[in-house]
Parts: C-alpha cells; structure tokens; sequence
C-alpha cells in the first residue's frame, strides 16, 4: 500500500474520464436502443433519459444546445440511433453516453416529427372542421404571403389578374425557408389581421424537398393560422406535399395556382352571371306588364263597360220592384181603412134610431119635439108616432 | 354611385328576388326594373375596366 500512490474519488473520477474520452472509437459512436426514463428539464432544455436494450441500459443526455435541433420530439419506448461520446458524470462516478444527435430508427425524423406535430395539433382541435372560416365569395381584397422572389408569388398574380381583376392584392414579402421563415411569415399574418378590410389570405410557396417546406409544419405558425382572423387558404408545394399548414388553413389548395383560383370567382363567370340577372329582369318586367295589360283588358271587358245600358236596366228593374212595392202597401192601407170604415158603419148602424124604430119602437114628437118625459104631455095633446116606415097621429086620452 | 361591385351584385340579386315574388304595383316594378339594369351596367363595366392594383403591405395608407 505505501509504495502505492492515493488519490481522492475527484481524481480518481477525473482519471477514468480522461481514459474514455481519449478512446477514439468512443468519441464519436452510434449506438442503437429504445428510450425509457424520459426526462425533459424544461428549464434547463437538456434531455435525460436510459437507453436500452433487452439485457442492458444506459444512462444518458442530451444537452440543450443539441436538443433544440432536434424536429421531433423524442418519447419512451421509441427506439433511435444516437450518436455521441461516452464519459463519466464525475460528481456520481456515472458513466453515460451524450447525446449529439438523434435520429428515430426506421422513419426519418422529420416524418416522425409531422406526425407527432399533426397528432398534438388535432387532438388540440386545430383541424376541426367547425373552424374552418368560410371564404369571401366576392373579395374585395386579398393578401398574399409569398417569397417576394419565387415562382409561387408569379403563378397567384397571373391566375388573379386574369380571373378576378378587381380585388386589391396586399403583398408581404417573406422567407419561405430557413430558420426564420415561420416567425416571417407569423407576422405577415399578423398583419394582415391589423388591416382588417382584407378580405382572404393566401399563403404561397412552390414545391421543394420536405426539408424546404419545413417552416410550414411550425407549430407557431399553426396556431397564427388557427387564430386568423381572415379566412386562410394554403396553397404550398405541389399537390403531393401535406403540411401542417395545409391542415389548420381553412381551405388547402394543391398549388400556389390553385390557391389563387379558390381565392376569387371568374370574371367571366360573373359577367355571365350579371347578364342572367338582367336578362330575368327584362322577362319579370314584361311579365309584370303583361299581367297588368291582361287585367286591364279583363275590366274592360267586363259587361258593365261593355254595355253600359245594364245600369239603366238594372235601375228600371228597381224602380219597377219598388211600385209594386207601394203598390201592394197602398192596398194593404185601402183595405185595412175600409174594414175599419165597415167596422164604424156596423157601430153606428146599432146606434141609429131607425133600428130602434125596427124593432117595434116609435118616437113621440110632440109640437115636432121628442117626448121623453110623462110629464111633457098633458089631455088632449095632438102627438106623432113616427114608425120607420111612416107617420101616424094621435091625440092624448089621458095622462 | 359609390357602390362595391359585391353590394352592387347583392342589391341586383335582391330585386331579382322581389320582382319575382310579383303583386307589385307597376309604378314600383319599373323602379326596381331601372335601378336593376343600372346596377347590372355597373357590374358590367366594373368587371371590364378592372385592372389588378397590387399595393406592399409595408406600403398600406387607408383607402387603399
């Protein structure tokens, strides 16, 4: 022992590091394995997890700087192919393995990733058809977002000029590739917004690799387009590309051209659709017309005007109608006077002296006055007895 | 007549719809009629004289 050398655990560690990273072959080495004890620091952005297979593991990590590079987002049990050094943790005495970089094995990273960023968009309901903005039939502006310098840009102002004229295009300028394409294009978007009479935007980009097209799989920019105020249509790449902005958009075009043609109607069509308009103006009118001239020819043809004599015929019927009317009262009047007159006569017949005399009376006149009293008579009275049918004279024997 | 061609294409539309619907006095429907083919020029010459106007957006004013 005392001829043996003593160090402390630090140099001890410190010793064993530098073997290993003196190892060439464990510099820079790419080993295969599944992932398990995930950890992402969210602070730090450094990444720990064990990679392993069926009868060994691993510690490892992998430091921000690297981590930020990296298109998908690594989970447990997805297998990968790292590659990287293998040194010691020298305050633990751990050996692990760090992590440069990280490819998932069998599927390429960046299709990895689209899936992870399209399943993690639509479980967030970014893709739900109840959000999709209904596109401006008759827009009177539109905004293009486009490279200021690509084809894609050219191809949307041809097919809008030719096909709808009329609507203002508000262009912005932006990069369609690179790092900082997505965050360009996030504040065009913006923009647009802020303007707020534009009417549908069309976000363009011609075909590329899917690395070229990357910027259109940020998730930033998905949630710019979801929460766009103004309908979005995507018309990125060539009709095989999906991305991510294609999903969220409103409406996705297979192309740049395409898009531009969703955008706006066809002048042609429209004037087309103008003179069908004005042509069922001019029939409803002379329908209109028509209806009036045909009612008015109704009236005109009616037997009043035709012959105007009915009126007069008509009032003679009535003033017929109504002397026989009076007629018939009149009579009814005459009638009823001469029952009542009858009536009076038959009264008045009861009343009348001669009908007493009829039935056996006579009147005494006495010096040509009606003797009604015993006393108005005394002997020898020279009297007459008037009979209905003549005058007798008497004289008094005794009173 | 300071009028979109989209407001000027609605109004068409809606007199369209309203003479169509008839039992209008004659006086109005040749109102509607002349207001109709008016609009129906003004569509017509705005989609034959429109010419593309492309304005930056680093360059926008208002009115534009």
């Amino acid at each position: 022992m005392n001829s043996q050398l003593i160090i402390s655990v630090s140099q001890l560690n410190l010793y064993v590091k530098s073997l290993l990273e003196q190892d060439v072959n464990l510099n820079n080495v790419f080993v295969v394995g599944e992932i398990s004890n995930f950890i992402d620091h969210y602070r730090s952005g450094h990444l720990y997890m064990s990679l392993k297979d069926d009868s060994a593991s691993i510690s490892a990590v992998m430091f921000a700087g690297n981590a930020s590079r990296l298109k998908f987002r690594p989970e447990n049990g997805m297998s990968v192919i790292v590659r990287g050094r293998v040194s010691i943790y020298e305050r633990d005495g751990r050996y692990q393995f760090y992590i440069d970089d990280m490819q998932p094995d069998g599927i390429g990273a960046l299709a990895l990733a689209f899936e992870q960023t399209k399943k993690r968009l639509s479980e967030a309901g970014l893709f739900d058809i109840e959000h999709k903005k209904k596109i401006p039939s008759l827009p009177k502006k539109i905004g293009v977002i486009s490279s200021p310098t690509g084809a894609a840009v050219q191809d949307v102002l041809n097919v809008l000029g030719r096909r709808f004229p009329m609507a203002v295009i508000v262009f912005a300028g932006v990069q369609v590739q690179g790092d900082s394409a997505a965050s360009t294009i996030i504040e065009a978007i913006e923009k647009m917004n802020a303007l707020t009479d534009v009417d549908t935007i069309i976000i363009a980009r011609g075909g590329g690799s899917a690395e070229d097209l990357w910027p259109f799989n940020d998730e930033k920019l998905a949630y710019s387009i979801y929460n766009s105020q103004i309908p979005i249509i995507s018309g990125v790449g060539h009709e095989t590309d999906f991305t991510i902005c294609d999903f969220v958009a409103d409406l996705r075009a297979p192309t740049p051209s395409a898009a531009a043609e969703l955008a706006v109607p066809d002048a042609r069509e429209q004037k087309y659709y103008i003179t069908s308009l004005k042509s069922s103006l001019d029939s409803l009118i002379e329908a209109n017309i028509r209806e009036k001239e045909y009612n008015l020819d109704k009236l005109t043809k009616s037997s009043v005007l035709q012959n105007p004599e009915k009126i007069i015929e008509n009032s003679e019927m009535y003033l017929d109608s109504l002397s026989v009317r009076i007629n018939d009262s009149f009579k009814d009047i005459v009638i009823e006077c001469s029952s009542n007159f009858a009536m009076i006569c038959s009264k008045l017949e009861t009343l009348s002296p001669l009908k007493v005399l009829a039935r056996g009376y006579s009147i005494i006149k006495n010096d040509e006055k009606i003797v009604n009293d015993i006393n108005d008579l005394t002997k020898g009275d020279n009297i007459t007895l008037q009979f209905t049918n003549g005058i007798a004279r008497a004289k008094i024997i005794e009173v | 007549m300071k009028m979109t061609y989209e407001q000027a294409t609605k109004r068409l539309e809606e007199i369209v719809s309203k003479l169509e619907e008839g039992s209008m006095p004659l006086e109005e429907s040749m109102k509607l009629y002349e207001e109709g083919v008016k609009l129906s020029e003004f569509c017509m010459q705005k989609l034959n004289e429109a010419k593309q106007k492309i304005i930056d957006i680093n360059e926008v004013k208002d009115n534009d």
